[in-house]
């Protein structure tokens, strides 16, 4: 019993040596590999805002295109820099323009994107509304006189 | 005009809306038919270039950074051994490397330099003055570049000035390209 404890704790010392080393390893600020895991969240987060240029329609978190994981790593590395993430999409916004990022943001060349649909919806209430008054106003116009309503009334009977 | 000839005018201008409505739309849609939507305007033009220092492909002993550069106008050619739009774009190259209007830098994009050796051996010419080579693409993010080939013209100041993205051919060189040079070299 005692020699293989003798034999286990040397064991033990050393797998605690390999956690550290492991741990050590991810400590570093190496971008290529997976950080810890409040890193690797930002990046799901930012990543899932910015487009994937080659393939236009996805995110460069669900791209697997060589520039999106080329992307991503630029992002890791700089959210392990310390960069807010405003800094890190305007960083991309500078280079790949606004066309970067998935969401448009709101600013006069997207005006008409916006508040186009806002306009629309309001001209087309306008419309609704104008047609209800007219319509209604016809109906109050169209009153029959007595003659009309006791001739109709003898014709029913 | 009576009150019925009245009704009419206002009926066929109702009747004109939904023609008009689908015109409108028949425009733009006509226009989507001759836009590529993969062509993203380039926020770099009248940008500095990047700064950058790269390896030249075939030199172990040179790199190049763009400030050598400066006082001349300049092509940037992105290009990889993998890339087979550069394939198609290569005898344009080579044609426009011939009329010495500017030197042509080629930006070997995430690429084994021997391939790229391999590949420029076998295109039949190397058009470009020099090559430099960005392994990781860290480079081609400064430069916005999302496919290849792209090509940047650049002017003595090392401004970007144009963007080209896809292919050259001879119709964009001679309508688009050699007019930005022949402006920028004045």
């Amino acid at each position: 019993m005692s020699v293989r404890r003798a034999f286990a704790l040397p064991v033990i010392a050393a797998l605690f040596a390999l956690c550290a080393a492991v741990f050590a390893q991810t400590g570093t600020y190496n971008p290529d590999t997976p950080a810890d895991p409040a890193t690797e969240q930002r990046l799901r987060n930012l990543a899932g805002e910015l487009r994937c240029l080659v393939c236009q329609n996805q995110t460069i978190a669900d791209s697997n295109a060589d520039l999106a994981v080329d992307l991503r790593r630029e992002v890791r590395k700089q959210i392990l820099q310390g960069k807010r993430d405003a800094e890190i999409k305007d960083y991309l916004v500078a280079r790949y323009g606004d066309f970067v990022l998935y969401k448009p943001p709101v600013q006069a060349n997207t005006a008409a994107l916006w508040f186009g649909p806002l306009v629309l919806l309001v001209i087309g209430a306008g419309i609704w509304v104008a047609l209800v008054r007219k319509r209604a106003a016809k109906v109050a116009a169209n009153t029959v006189s007595a003659e009309d309503e006791q001739k109709a009334k003898s014709l029913l009977q | 005009m009576t009150e019925i000839a009245q009704r009419k005018g206002a009926g066929t201008l109702r009747l004109a809306i939904p023609l008009v409505v689908f015109a409108l739309l028949v425009f733009f849609l006509w226009r989507g038919l001759w836009r590529d939507p993969r062509e993203v305007p380039s926020a770099l033009i009248d940008k500095p270039a990047p700064d950058f220092t790269l390896p030249v492909l075939g030199d172990a002993t040179r790199k190049f950074s763009p400030a050598e550069y400066r006082g001349k106008v300049w092509l940037l050619n992105v290009w990889g051994s993998w890339c087979i739009s550069c394939q198609v774009e290569h005898p344009s190259l080579l044609s426009l490397a011939k009329m010495n209007a500017v030197p042509i830098v080629g930006f070997d994009w995430k690429d084994k330099p021997e391939a790229a050796a391999k590949w420029l051996a076998q295109q039949g010419g190397d058009p470009y003055a020099l090559s430099v080579t960005d392994l990781d693409g860290r480079v081609a993010i400064d430069y916005g570049v999302y496919g290849a080939p792209e090509t940047f013209v650049i002017d003595r100041q090392g401004v970007i000035r144009m963007k080209h993205i896809g292919p050259l051919d001879e119709a964009s060189i001679k309508d688009k390209l050699l007019p930005m040079i022949r402006k920028l070299s004045q």
